[in-house]
């Protein structure tokens, strides 16, 4: 081991520290469009709310069958209820990924998370 | 009819040539044996012949090592002109020249270990632009940057501290210019 270290000479440790740092400063750099910081409520289409993932709220967003109930909280956000018969988007659960979303067609209601960059799906590409 | 002989003479340094090239496309076949979780993450050991020669018999041989090992290791593992022979060239090309740049620093304060790192993320940043630009045109490609830079920096340092063995042991007679 001592060997080895003998062989690095001293502005060898300046570009290992140098080259360090700039990779620990590329993750943020390139996967920040990667971390959920807000959910988009859409209603018939139209932008109803748009939250920051920050703070636990609850919506009640009223549609052609009644109301779908949705839950933000910290980094995450879900369907509670919804009027629809299939309750697909109340089984998807937690959605926490930029790009993720939860559709509740019959009541026309919708929620999806996005990060600080637009993430494009395979539908949306 | 004439009888017409073409002879080539070859040089002492045609044939150092030869055999460090072939070190070298020994390094890329044991390289390709080596399961990599992700394609693109190889240890890349064929640079430390790269590093040794540039040391030892300067740039415009650690050209003509690479090159050869290039065309001849994409010849063996079967990619000759695929797209993984592009990326292989494209990242090659790139850290000749920044070799050819770093080699000028102060040879006390930088050694072969800071050659590698620089030649490593040369590499991976000329294979990245050109899959940018030719194999997926979309941004997303650079989402893999902060992996393939973390495995350059890592594989950068311990070929760097294996040429910098190398080179610490003297020449071998025949091979000394």
């Amino acid at each position: 081991m001592k060997v080895w270290l003998t062989l690095i000479r001293p502005g060898d440790w300046l570009v290992i520290l140098g080259s360090s740092a700039l990779v620990g400063a590329s993750i943020p750099a390139f996967w920040q469009g990667g971390m959920a910081d807000r959910a988009i409520i859409r209603q018939e289409g139209r932008i109803f709310a748009e939250v920051d993932l920050k703070a636990r709220k609850q919506f009640a967003v009223a549609g052609p069958l009644g109301t779908t109930v949705i839950a933000v909280e910290a980094g995450r956000a879900r369907v509670v209820a919804d009027p629809g018969p299939r309750q697909y988007c109340v089984k998807q659960g937690w959605l926490m990924r930029p790009g993720e979303i939860a559709i509740c067609a019959p009541n026309r209601v919708s929620v999806q998370i996005a990060g600080r960059t637009k993430v494009y799906d395979s539908i949306s590409y | 009819m004439t009888q017409s002989v073409i002879k080539l003479s070859v040089t002492a340094e045609d044939r150092r040539v030869a055999w460090l090239a072939t070190a070298a496309v020994g390094l890329s076949l044991v390289d390709a044996a080596i399961p990599s979780p992700l394609p693109g993450v190889k240890p890349g050991l064929a640079n430390i012949v790269t590093l040794v020669v540039l040391a030892r018999y300067g740039w415009g041989t650690a050209v003509w090592v690479s090159a050869l090992r290039v065309l001849a290791g994409s010849l063996l593992l079967g990619y000759f002109l695929a797209p993984g022979f592009f990326l292989s060239l494209s990242g090659t090309t790139l850290s000749l020249l920044t070799l050819g740049a770093a080699q000028h620093l102060p040879r006390r304060w930088f050694g072969p270990v800071s050659l590698s790192i620089l030649a490593a993320f040369a590499h991976i940043g000329g294979q990245l632009l050109l899959a940018r630009a030719w194999l997926i045109p979309h941004d997303g490609v650079f989402l893999l940057t902060p992996v393939f830079a973390g495995a350059a920096l890592v594989f950068g340092t311990l070929n760097g501290l294996i040429a910098a063995k190398l080179l610490a042991e003297t020449a071998p007679a025949e091979t000394r210019p």
